[in-house]
């Protein structure tokens, strides 16, 4: 290390203040550094309070309250139902809450809190952080209790007369929670697809089986209209 | 601006591009004739006349106003409006490896959001021995790492699942773009609050009203996951999370949070809605993979293809295209001109990096016959891009992300050409 090197080390570490000038890090292991810098100030409380909002399937994170499904299915109908529908069942390409029992392993399921989602707890979180869409975070967490319980209800999981709790949250179960699996390509993907491959006469004949211009659905095309009738959905929502 | 001498004689350079470009098809034998002289060269054109524009003319440069048709496209039928939704990056015009920020594809969960510098906060709480708040000017007192990487939404090509749909390699597979970033390494961050032995995970979110959090391994978080702020030499882009973003190299694009606010550490995952409802991945028996967040090997030929038809006739044609793979370099790709029946090995331009994008060339002579063209991509693990079919096999149809199987463009006689599956 040269001498202007070194000055300019020790600049470094006298700008960043008593910490990282008790351990100053040679610049050539910079990246490698572990050791504490003192960059940075402590949270206050009411600053993790304010953003450490998310809920987990345990229940951490919940805050206290509740609210019933009556009262839920009023503040749906003010917030929600403009998008997601009267009865959570989705308009236009808004995304459905409700309904789909069963349709998970035929052609296009209907993917709803009620057929698909695991936990509880992702309804709660998402609907407190990030709903209204539009205008998010405006809803208290009795609110938040009682659109959730009208989701359960709208999803025929609960009656109409359920309160929805911090108390009771997590003894609610949604049916599709066992219907998940770690990802798996490592065991039924890539054994099979990391062979070497064919270079020649890998085919006796080659056959075009779809077009695309069949659906033509392609944005710019001349009857790019055509595609009205959203053909296949990609998740994006 | 109209009446700058020059201006006016361009529609006449218009006329006379024009008229070369429909002369070109003629000259497709190798000795080339030229009827008349070419006024191109015989003439002195008015930009060797006049002068061009001064220095000050454009302080942030956009593209020449030529290239105007080179731009992020959406697809309005699939999402229910512009603030939740995707656009696609150019990739049929582009070459290189490098995505120009300003085309770069797009995804918003609730819109692209204005965060000033001195707004920012960076908060690192949960199971640490010290919660802190950055601020954006403490991110560059951190030693900076830097490191090109592609990112790729998990729904790119999703719409191809059930079979040919969209007309254009931009469509099928611009939901990627590939930059150069620089940051902070997010291990180098964690060690700042210091990461308890209980974390096992990290979740993440932003500051715009979706948050989008999603729940990351430790040990991932701790290998090469950064903070960047800058991409391609330049802050990133409103759009790209300006003033700072997660890079979370190789992983599902979804991961990358954009306007990162929040890094907690947590013992388990929160199961948020973009890991469970969302980026999950449904099998024919309704069973659904989650935590699917490698982004495998892949390839495509970004030219010729639907909307970059060949129109200069047979004879010399340049096939290129991109190929990338979550799980380390590209070693290999192979393209096939005749529906995968005979592959030959392209050239790649430069030798494959880990978790970024890959120029293949096969620099072919055209019989002006029908091709079925198609790329396949060999990643440094010995994975094989596979066909689609092979794909669905496994997985049935009822997926929509993760999409890596082999893309065919029919290029037809004529030089256009159109997305097809084959048997």
């Amino acid at each position: 290390m040269s001498k202007s090197r070194k000055a300019a080390a020790l600049l470094i570490a006298l700008a960043a203040g008593p910490v990282s000038a008790q351990a100053p890090a040679p610049a050539e292991d910079a990246p490698a550094a572990v050791r504490p810098l003192g960059l940075g100030r402590p949270a206050l409380p009411e600053e993790v309070a304010a953003w450490n909002m998310d809920v987990s399937p345990d229940g951490t994170g919940l805050p206290e309250g509740s609210g019933d499904v009556m009262t839920g299915e009023e503040i749906y109908l003010e917030h929600c139902a403009a998008c997601h529908g009267d009865f959570a069942e989705g308009l236009d390409n808004w995304p459905s809450l409700a309904g789909g029992e069963g349709t998970l392993d035929r052609e296009d399921p209907e993917k709803t809190i009620g057929s698909y989602w695991p936990h509880l707890s992702t309804v709660w979180d998402y609907v407190h952080h990030s709903m209204p869409f539009g205008n998010a975070r405006i809803l208290t967490p009795d609110e938040v209790y009682a659109i959730t319980a009208y989701l359960l209800y709208s999803n025929d999981l609960v009656e109409e007369d359920f309160v929805l709790s911090k108390d009771n949250f997590t003894q609610v179960r949604l049916p599709n929670a066992q219907g998940f699996i770690e990802d798996d390509r490592p065991q039924t993907e890539y054994p099979v697809f990391s062979v070497e491959p064919c270079m020649e006469n890998c085919k006796d004949s080659v056959e075009i089986t779809m077009h695309a211009s069949v659906l033509d659905v392609t944005p710019g095309g001349e009857d790019a209209g055509a595609a009205e009738d959203a053909p296949a959905q990609a998740g994006i929502d | 601006m109209t009446d700058r001498p020059g201006t006016t004689s361009r529609r006449a350079f218009m006329r006379a591009g024009l008229a070369a470009s429909v002369a070109l098809p003629a000259a497709v034998s190798a000795a080339r004739g030229q009827g008349a002289p070419d006024p191109l060269i015989t003439e002195v054109q008015d930009w060797a006349r006049y002068s061009g524009e001064g220095v000050d003319a454009t302080p942030y440069g956009l593209p020449i106003r030529f290239e105007s048709d080179v731009i992020r496209r959406n697809v309005s039928w699939l999402t229910a409006d512009t603030i939740s939704s995707i656009n696609f990056t150019p990739i049929h015009q582009l070459d290189g490896t490098i995505t120009p920020a300003g085309c770069a594809f797009e995804r918003h969960h609730s819109g692209a959001i204005e965060l000033a510098k001195p707004d920012y906060r960076l908060m690192i709480n949960g199971l640490v021995d010290r919660e802190l708040v950055f601020t954006y000017e403490d991110l560059e007192r951190f030693p900076r790492t830097q490191g090109v990487y592609f990112c790729e939404c998990a729904a790119n090509s999703g719409m191809e699942w059930a079979g040919a749909q969209l007309n254009g390699s931009q469509f099928t597979h611009g939901m990627i773009h590939n930059m150069e970033y620089v940051g902070v390494s997010l291990k180098t961050l964690l060690a700042e609050a210091g990461v308890r032995p209980e974390g096992k995970w990290i979740f993440v979110e932003g500051a715009d009203a979706s948050s989008n959090g999603r729940s990351i391994p430790i040990e991932k978080a701790m290998d090469d996951v950064m903070v960047a702020f800058k991409a391609n030499g330049e802050a990133l882009r409103m759009e790209h999370g300006y003033p700072a973003r997660l890079v979370v190299p190789g992983w599902e694009g979804n991961l990358w949070v954009k306007w990162l606010r929040r890094i907690e550490v947590t013992a388990g995952p929160v199961e948020s809605r973009e890991e469970t409802s969302k980026y999950t991945d449904t099998l024919a028996n309704g069973i659904s993979r989650k935590w699917t967040w490698v982004m495998d090997a892949k390839s495509v030929v970004t030219a010729p293809s639907p909307q970059v038809g060949i129109t200069h006739g047979p004879g010399p044609l340049v096939i290129t295209g991109l190929a990338w793979s979550g799980r380390g370099a590209i070693t290999r790709v192979d393209v096939s001109v005749d529906g995968g029946r005979n592959w030959t090995t392209a050239r790649l331009a430069q030798p494959g990096v880990p978790k970024a994008m890959t120029r293949f060339y096969l620099d072919h002579v055209w019989d002006g016959e029908e091709m079925l063209l198609q790329s396949r991509a060999v990643d440094e693990t010995g994975y094989v891009q596979p066909t689609k079919n092979a794909l669905r096999e496994i997985r049935g149809e009822n997926s929509v992300y993760h999409n890596n199987g082999i893309q065919t463009w029919w290029i037809k006689k004529d030089g256009s050409a159109e997305n097809v599956e084959v048997s």
